[in-house]
């Protein structure tokens, strides 16, 4: 008759447990790892001199697109979405080259403060919006991507500006060995100062909370409004890193945006981070990043279409995201 | 302020709330003691819900006032409420489904000493924290719910139909360690439909009624009586069988059935269960949970197929491949999940109309004015409150169960499939339905009728089969099918079998149901945690989002 309880309390939890619990619940981020691992092995077949040159070349490229992916994620964990982090990446990519063009480096470092505030200042008037209209999060990030793409425009009609030499020069060059880029490290860097303090705070647990529930948040006593627009102020922040990243990486603003909006979702759903929110976190949608990455890379070396390396990624994310869910199926019926 | 209401501890007064056109609170108060374990009782749809999310802070009242130990205390949020004071345990838990259960704990600052000694009070002392609250079982979540609360020390402590979903020991557990909290510094305020537990560990009962408190009663030996008739108020009583309508059902010699089952099986679930139900006659069909009911109707309904045997309509056999094809033989299914049968976000009159659009105008636009006419006489015939009518989800479950009826009655019943149509309705509405069965029979229709409440079975039914194992076990004339006879034969019981104590306690209570007997039944049979799916929580018209 204590069937119910018997599950919970069996069994004293010991090393090996733990052990096995902590590879089941990252099991999507060692496979992912292992199928980037795979993918550099093969990188390595086809172009036997990829070395230093190639993953400095991988982290100029992937630079943005992490930051990206890390503000998608932290609004997609939280239960929402944010279709306007391309147009807050153009914006604040023009804001920063338009400013540092007369301005010496003193007030460069300014200016790239400046463009972060900008960033979770747009980042939460989404937020805001969104819990003040009740409209969905996707229909007013939608339109806010029309307001900040048009404002991009409205700062730099054609791509202009200059990026200040101490910004571009984060974007080359080597820390430690050679193996290890600069932007790499910046960036994961940044990432960890932001997430993991984050992460263990009670914010961070309220982040968690609202994707995973919001009715139960709430009855835990969580704000949930404030919450949420929280979040998607901390999405206009790292929108707005990846906007200087593209600044350094170009040394111009250009008003139109990129691919980010979409690569960054499919980034997030391949990092394993639940559309349904509260599941997930910023290491698998890095990762992710890393492996769309150099799929586009090989597409080169193989001498392949690049409209190819888009194809393929678009197949790889399915095949990938359905091989997960059968896992999880197979998993649940066990 | 006068002494009276110094010395309570919970004061709450004339407060009132309506949805748009819907009224949910009208004048409801509740006056609670130091000290006390005061019951909040009400039929469905009385309010009971919404009162305790008003004084939790998670809906807002249009009128009325809130005092904890004298001082006002209208709480603007869940946090707040916690904040005064008053903590409460829904009827779901309140636990996020993706957080380990020691982040759930961090997430409103419970203390981690007090609620391991909870737990331990409650029978879980080995509970791993480190668990994500998904992977456990839904029934050791509300302990860890219970113990959350009890942990943090209210001053009023709220439990929402805590019991509902624990099997027999728990329950025991839990009313124990609620039961030791009279006498002591915090107040507990316990909602449940159970009497015995009422009785158990109450001093005394407020009880309310359409959206108002009507009386509040000292909970002693014989208050049942009491308390049930503040519940109910006036109600239409069901009006006896008559020996006329009995004659009616009676069948003549040599009749064809309308809808007969031969050896009907279905896996391991559904092994042979022959029956047959003649026009004019109601069927009722008893079991304890899974015990191939679901099957039987899902067979039935043309939902699956069966795996032998086979379905006679008027004497000839049928195959149903797909739910239209019963449709099409006149058979049609009344399910107990309302959210199954309809389209919660459209129209009561798109609701009722929809299975028959293909009569109205198989081709080309719908018939307007034939739809309304049509769905107005439904509306009617069932007595359907369809003020709320723009959206099917915002009416109570009661009329909700009455537009899935009302779809079906309006062109004449051929067959009628009911599994468990009364489930989680209020009385009064129950009656209605009761009522329009019957109606239904002695107009010629055939009615199959699963029901968990036993009592129906003599109310509304003509003979009585009833099923375990999969097989059929017992017919039973419904004059004979009192409720300790059907649950000895739902048990598979000889008929001077001594039943188990616990059940016949359960039996002597209001109204026996069967979910609530069958849990010592089932409970060992399935110790596996099923994936628990605990964040569904829909609250129709709860303001969640702030």
């Amino acid at each position: 008759m204590t069937a119910a309880a018997q599950p919970v309390t069996a069994g004293s939890p010991d090393a090996m447990d733990a052990a096995r619990r902590a590879v089941r619940r990252n099991s999507w981020i060692l496979g992912l790892l292992a199928f980037l691992v795979v993918l550099l092995v093969f990188t390595k077949l086809i172009q036997p001199n990829y070395g230093p040159t190639g993953i400095q070349g991988l982290a100029v490229s992937a630079a943005a697109l992490v930051l990206a992916a890390v503000a998608q994620a932290i609004v997609v964990i939280s239960g929402g979405i944010d279709l306007s982090i391309g147009a807050m990446i153009a914006f604040t990519n023009v804001v920063a080259a338009q400013a540092m063009l007369t301005a010496d480096d003193q007030t460069g470092v300014a200016i790239a403060i400046g463009v972060l505030l900008l960033g979770m200042l747009i980042g939460a008037v989404n937020g805001a919006l969104i819990v003040m209209t009740r409209v969905a999060d996707i229909i007013v990030t939608l339109a806010m991507s029309f307001v900040w793409a048009g404002c991009a425009l409205l700062v730099l009609s054609v791509p202009g500006g200059r990026a200040d030499t101490w910004l571009t020069s984060l974007a080359s060059g080597s820390v430690v060995s050679e193996w290890l880029p600069k932007p790499a490290f910046l960036v994961l860097l940044i990432i960890a100062l932001i997430w993991i303090p984050l992460r263990r705070s009670r914010l961070g647990l309220s982040l968690y909370a609202i994707g995973s529930d919001q009715l139960a948040a709430f009855r835990s006593g969580v704000s949930v409004g404030r919450t949420k627009i929280i979040s998607y102020a901390l999405a206009g922040l790292f929108s707005a890193l990846a906007g200087l990243a593209v600044t350094a990486n170009t040394g111009i603003g250009t008003p139109l945006p990129g691919g980010y909006t979409l690569t960054s979702v499919a980034a997030v759903v391949l990092g394993g981070v639940s559309l349904a929110g509260g599941r997930g976190g910023v290491v698998g949608p890095i990762i992710a990043v890393m492996i769309l990455a150099v799929i586009r890379t090989d597409m080169t070396f193989l001498n392949l279409n690049s409209n190819l390396a888009t194809v393929t990624q678009g197949v790889i994310l399915i095949v990938v995201v359905m091989f997960g869910s059968l896992a999880a199926l197979r998993r649940r019926r066990a | 302020m006068t002494d009276s209401t110094a010395e309570l501890m919970l004061d709450a007064g004339g407060i009132a709330k309506a949805y748009g056109a819907v009224v949910a609170l009208r004048d409801a108060s509740l006056a609670v003691k130091p000290g006390e374990v005061h019951a909040l009782m009400g039929a469905n749809g009385a309010g009971k819900s919404t009162f305790v999310k008003i004084l939790t802070g998670a809906v807002r009242p249009d009128r009325g006032r809130i005092k904890l130990r004298g001082r006002d205390s209208t709480a603007s949020s869940p946090r707040d409420a916690r904040r005064l004071g008053l903590v409460s345990v829904y009827q779901e838990p309140a636990l996020l489904p993706d957080l380990d259960l020691r982040s759930n704990l961090r997430l409103t600052d419970t203390p981690v000493d007090p609620f391991r000694h909870w737990l331990n009070e409650l029978g879980h002392p080995k509970l791993d924290l480190s668990l994500i609250a998904r992977e456990v079982p839904l029934a050791s979540l509300r302990i860890v719910d219970l113990a959350r609360a009890l942990a943090i020390e209210p001053d009023v402590l709220l439990l929402d139909e805590m019991t509902a979903a624990l099997p027999a020991d728990l329950t025991e557990r839990v009313l124990d360690v609620i039961g030791r909290q009279r006498g002591g510094k915090g107040s507990v305020v316990f909602i449940s439909h159970r009497m015995i537990e009422i009785a158990a560990i109450c001093d005394r009962a407020t009880v309310l009624r359409e959206g108002a408190t009507v009386g509040v009663v000292d909970v002693s030996a014989g208050s049942e009586e009491r308390i049930v008739e503040l519940m109910l108020g006036k109600i239409d009583e069901l009006p006896e069988r008559t020996e006329e309508s009995r004659r009616a059902a009676a069948r003549a010699d040599g009749a064809t059935p309308r809808l007969a089952g031969k050896g009907l099986a279905s896996g391991t679930a559904l092994e042979d269960v022959s029956f047959d139900v003649y026009p004019g006659e109601v069927l009722g069909v008893v079991a304890l949970e899974g015990q191939g009911q679901d099957e039987l109707f899902d067979i039935l309904a043309g939902a699956i197929r069966p795996s032998s045997g086979e379905i006679l309509v008027d004497g000839s056999t049928a195959s149903f491949r797909h739910p239209a094809d019963a449709i099409r033989a006149g058979v049609v299914y009344i399910a107990a999940d309302r959210a199954e049968a309809l389209l919660m976000q459209r129209s009561v009159r798109e609701n009722i109309s929809l299975p028959g659009v293909a009569t109205l105008a198989r081709w080309g636009p719908i018939d307007l004015g034939r739809e309304r006419g049509k769905v107005g006489r439904a509306v009617d015939m069932l007595q359907i409150d369809a003020r709320a009518g723009a959206e099917v989800r915002r009416l109570s479950g009661g009329n909700q169960q009455k537009v899935t009826i009302a779809r079906w009655v309006t062109d004449g019943v051929h067959t009628m499939l009911c599994f468990d149509p009364t489930r989680g309705i209020d009385i009064r509405t129950k009656t209605q339905i009761y009522v329009l069965l019957r109606d239904l029979a002695e107009a010629g229709a055939a009615i199959l009728l699963y029901t968990s409440e036993l009592k129906e079975i003599q109310l509304v039914c003509d003979r009585v089969i009833v099923i375990f194992g999969g097989k059929v076990v017992a017919e039973l004339d419904a004059r004979e099918a009192d409720e300790p006879r059907l649950l000895r034969a739902a048990y598979n019981l000889k008929a001077d079998a001594e039943l188990p104590e616990e059940t016949i306690a359960e039996s002597t209570s209001d109204g026996t149901t069967l979910e609530a007997a069958t849990e010592p039944q089932t409970a060992p049979s399935a110790p596996s945690p099923a994936p628990v799916e605990a964040g569904t929580s829909a609250e129709p018209g709860g303001d969640t989002d702030r």
